[in-house]
């Protein structure tokens, strides 16, 4: 091999390991706060990806439609929770929420959904959409089960998964979208030339990470968000409202999905169930990364991204298996630098 | 009603529903699938709501074993009935393999790694050249006995139907043994097992292989009901599905498989040939249903609907009394070279910065009472870590009957004749009081899992029982023998604990706050006890924070504040000691 392929495939491996590096970041965060094992954020990146892709071709994407239905059943959800004390100020707050704020984002979409739409719009068009759905599902899946043990919020999770990527065919369909790129510049150093769009994946991943870290470490409601994760009980004991926690780690991880989609649906052709697969990568990182450290799993992510791009190069055949065995010699490790810690379980 | 009988009825009913006239042969493949996944699922009880190891790969051990005998049998002619153990032992052995890495790892490590581990070995199915790649391996052999072939689905339905009762008894079986137990008492952490000698690691070991196992069979018997093999049924998906169908049913119940594999197979089926007609012909949407459904389910009944079935049940089922006379052998120890029973020499434990036990020495003789007291975070429950081994030492050391036990695990200290109870109670809140003290007994029993599965562990079963049962009668808790140990008072559960110490026979226990949570009369009654085991010749340690109980029983006491020793006396010159008096009530007491 010349160094010319190998800086090739570090290239593509690093573009993509950014991706996951982002995927990854939204899972660790999600875990940290609400314990969920979010396998639908794969949905959250094709949802994002194909309705940017489709309002680029001028159609309104059924996302749209499905944020405005997901919020009317947590409305109910909210109305009976509060059945006992209906007072106008709660039913206010729980209407411009669940109701008022889908409407707003699907009278928005159908108004600015057209053929001549800048891309910059249709970009905030997703993330609005996608973000809406992020919310609600937290509302609807998980916040009435959140006390209960890891294993059920996972398997709610793969239940969402289900549900989600089935509406993902019903709403694009079986075939695959592209998106337009975000820039069309290009920037050649040597042999290697960057596009806008790589460049816009590095810039955002890094500024993520970065955003992250401030957040969790400097900020009162990032403080708030881990106190959640380690007792659900004491943080409200301390007058934290758990529930907020867990609907910002959803919103979170939902933009960060969506952003995630937009970002890659220029570069490959994305389907309605490719989401899973690209999500599990996401997994990969985390894991390796231990589900707490945030530079560790961008580390990790670009790490599994370039592994993917060396071995597609050389065993094309067993990439998959490749990357996913590869959290094998991480877990061997990690089992035995683990000390043995006593877990209190519920 | 016999424990037997709802068993010979299922089965004498699953063997009629083919001769019924009328059914549907669609209605057998059904009942087929249903036995498929049953198999799956009934593994993923063992190992996810018993020992709390949750896997997302069984369905890759289906693989295993349902590519093991379609390669046998197509390509080299092998005999169906020959690649059955071969195939077990193929899924068998990648368990072992993928068990070593997996079931050390905790918390939700696990499920993640057996995904990634999981959706790993599909691509590999579907990419080797000699399994057939994505098209997989078509014209497997049917099964069959002299001439009589199992070519269609009414036939094959009994193979499948007798692997799932005959699996689900032994299951039932192992559970109601003495692996069983230590299985059981996994989910709820390591330690207090370890306590009592169960080789934690290898008990979830076992779980996970026999888990494999059975999902080997379950593959095995697919790949002879298709005739065929493709690595679809055998990826994540279908890996999430049998995770479904166990925690539906209700993850800790060996027919909650059974029934959660029925209503997941039904549901989809209808949710497939009615759903078009609904919302007309738009594909997938029974996914999103199905999505749909489980969520709500979940949240209706998050323990899943065989327990919520049973407590509905007019009829519960009758405990089993064991039989107290039964004698159980008391245990071979180690030769002791010392008079001394327990001699704890300048043992130290340092966390990073923070010295929690500074240099302590004290010793306990036999037929001895001697408290440890001291203030909160004095060192005390340190102190008996280290002496249980579930803490190593910084430096000292410590010695039983002249034996070394510093750093041993804590499974060879119990061997010693030290014996424990919890400052925070560890029993299993699921089983009985009498299951939980068992678990004291572990090392005086000696029956394995596969002689427990096969019920051949009977004698020895009952002869632990029976010490358990007489422990319990011991401590004054007759009455609540058969009730689940989680629905006691926590004074009681502690009692609980004293019992399942006792099971040790031990020549040395340790009672860690035994008196906490309890009320005046309980209390005499523990003193009496305890006074009561000294006379008859063992020794006790106890930390406790009643000074009215320590001072009435202890007959020496050691005091610890900061981790350093600061006295040790008779309770009478402890009371008047100054040290003693400051550390408790500040400096100008």
């Amino acid at each position: 091999m010349n160094t010319t392929i190998m800086l090739f495939l570090l290239q593509d491996g690093i573009t993509n390991g950014a991706i996951y590096a982002l995927l990854g970041l939204a899972l660790v965060l999600v875990f940290a706060v609400t314990r969920v094992i979010l396998i639908p954020q794969g949905e959250f990146v094709t949802f994002g990806a194909l309705s940017y892709a489709m309002l680029a071709t001028g159609q309104v994407p059924g996302t749209a439609k499905l944020a405005m239905a997901m919020g009317v059943v947590a409305f109910g959800l909210d109305l009976f929770e509060a059945r006992r004390s209906l007072r106008p100020r709660r039913v206010a707050r729980a209407v411009a929420l669940n109701i008022a704020l889908p409407a707003a984002i699907m009278a928005l979409t159908y108004g600015l959904a057209g053929p001549k739409t800048p891309i910059a719009v249709n970009i905030a068009l997703s993330l609005l959409i996608v973000a809406a759905i992020g919310l609600f599902l937290y509302r609807i899946a998980f916040q009435p089960i959140a006390h209960t043990s890891v294993l059920v919020l996972l398997i709610a999770s793969v239940g969402c998964h289900l549900a989600l990527q089935g509406l993902g065919l019903v709403f694009f369909g079986a075939e695959g979208l592209r998106g337009p790129a975000l820039s069309n510049t290009a920037l050649t150093i040597g042999p290697l030339r960057f596009t806008g769009q790589s460049l816009a994946v590095y810039g955002l991943t890094v500024a993520f990470i970065v955003a992250l870290w401030l957040f969790f470490g400097f900020t009162l409601m990032g403080k708030a968000l881990r106190a959640t994760a380690v007792n659900r009980l004491g943080a409200r004991l301390v007058g934290i409202r758990t529930t907020l926690s867990g609907q910002i780690a959803f919103l979170l991880a939902s933009i960060i999905g969506a952003i995630s989609g937009i970002l890659i649906v220029p570069i490959t052709t994305l389907y309605y169930d490719t989401g899973f697969l690209i999500g599990l990568k996401g997994f990969i990182a985390a894991i390796i990364g231990g589900l707490v450290s945030y530079p560790l799993t961008a580390v990790a992510a670009l790490l599994v991204g370039s592994v993917e791009a060396f071995s597609s190069f050389y065993a094309s055949n067993f990439k998959e298996v490749i990357v996913f065995t590869l959290i094998l010699p991480v877990l061997v490790l990690r089992s035995l630098a683990a000390p043995a810690v006593e877990e209190e379980k519920d | 009603m016999n424990r037997r009988t709802p068993l010979i009825i299922f089965a004498l009913v699953m063997a009629a529903i083919p001769f019924i006239p009328g059914v549907p042969p669609f209605w057998i493949v059904l009942l087929n699938n249903i036995g498929l996944a049953a198999l799956v699922a009934m593994g993923l009880v063992l190992l996810t709501g018993v020992g709390g190891l949750t896997s997302f790969g069984q369905a890759a051990f289906c693989g295993f074993g349902a590519y093991t005998t379609a390669v046998l049998t197509t390509a080299y002619g092998v005999s169906p009935w020959l690649t059955l153990p071969l195939s077990l032992v193929v899924s068998g052995i990648a368990a072992v393999l993928l068990g070593i890495v997996t079931v050390r790892l905790s918390g939700h490590y696990l499920p993640l790694g057996t995904i990634a581990w999981g959706i790993g070995l599909f691509y590999l199915f579907s990419k080797l050249e000699f399994l057939g790649r994505n098209d997989g391996i078509s014209g497997i052999p049917p099964l069959s006995i002299g001439n009589f072939r199992m070519l269609d689905p009414g036939t094959i339905y009994f193979a499948i139907w007798i692997a799932v009762l005959v699996s689900a008894l032994l299951t039932m079986n192992l559970l109601d043994s003495r692996t069983g137990r230590a299985i059981r008492a996994l989910r709820r952490g390591h330690i207090a097992g370890e306590a009592f000698g169960v080789q934690t690691p290898r008990a979830k070991l076992l779980v996970f292989v026999y888990a494999a196992v059975l999902a080997g069979l379950s593959g095995w018997l697919y790949a002879h009901f298709q005739r065929a093999a493709n690595p679809t049924p055998f990826g994540a998906h279908a890996g999430i599905e049998y995770l479904f169908i166990a925690v539906v049913g209700g993850a800790g119940y060996v027919w909650g498989a059974v029934l959660g594999a029925g209503i997941v197979v039904i549901l989809k089926e209808i949710l497939q040939s009615y759903l078009p007609y609904i919302f007309g012909g738009q594909s997938q949407l029974e996914t999103i249903v199905f999505g749909i459904l489980l969520v709500v389910l979940l949240q209706l009944a998050p323990t899943g609907v065989w327990p919520w079935l049973m407590s509905r049940l007019p009829i519960q089922p009758g405990r089993r009394m064991p039989d107290a006379s039964l004698p159980l052998a008391t245990p071979v120890r180690a030769q002791a070279s010392s008079a001394v029973l327990l001699q704890i020499e300048k043992a130290r434990k340092q966390f990073g910065g923070v010295i929690a036990v500074n240099d302590v020495s004290f010793d306990v003789r036999a037929r001895e009472i001697v408290a440890l007291i001291g203030p909160n975070g004095a060192g005390k429950s340190t102190t008996f870590n280290l002496i249980t081994g579930v803490l190593t030492t910084t430096g000292g050391t410590i010695s039983v009957l002249g034996n070394k036990v510093d750093n041993a695990p804590p499974q060879d200290v119990v061997k010693l004749g030290v014996a424990r109870t919890f400052q925070h109670v560890k029993l299993v809140p699921d089983m009985t009081v009498l299951e939980n003290v068992a678990i004291g007994a572990h090392l005086r029993g000696s029956a394995g899992a596969i002689s427990s599965m096969l019920r051949l562990d009977r004698a020895d079963e009952a002869k632990l029982l029976a010490e358990a049962a007489r422990q319990i009668e011991r401590v004054g808790l007759g009455d609540q023998i058969d009730q689940l140990a989680g629905s006691l008072s926590l004074g009681q559960q502690r009692i609980v604990e004293i019992a399942r110490a006792l099971c040790v026979d031990p020549l040395l226990l340790l009672l860690d706050e035994p008196a906490a949570g309890l009320r005046h009369m309980e209390k005499q009654r523990l003193a009496a006890l305890l006074r009561q085991l000294r006379d008859g010749g063992m020794s006790v340690l106890l930390v406790e924070h009643d000074m009215g109980f320590v001072m009435d029983l202890a007959d020496r006491i050691v005091v610890l504040d900061f981790g350093t020793k600061i006295a040790e006396g008779t309770p009478d010159a402890i009371k008047t000691n100054p040290d003693v008096i400051k550390a408790y009530l500040g400096a100008t007491a």
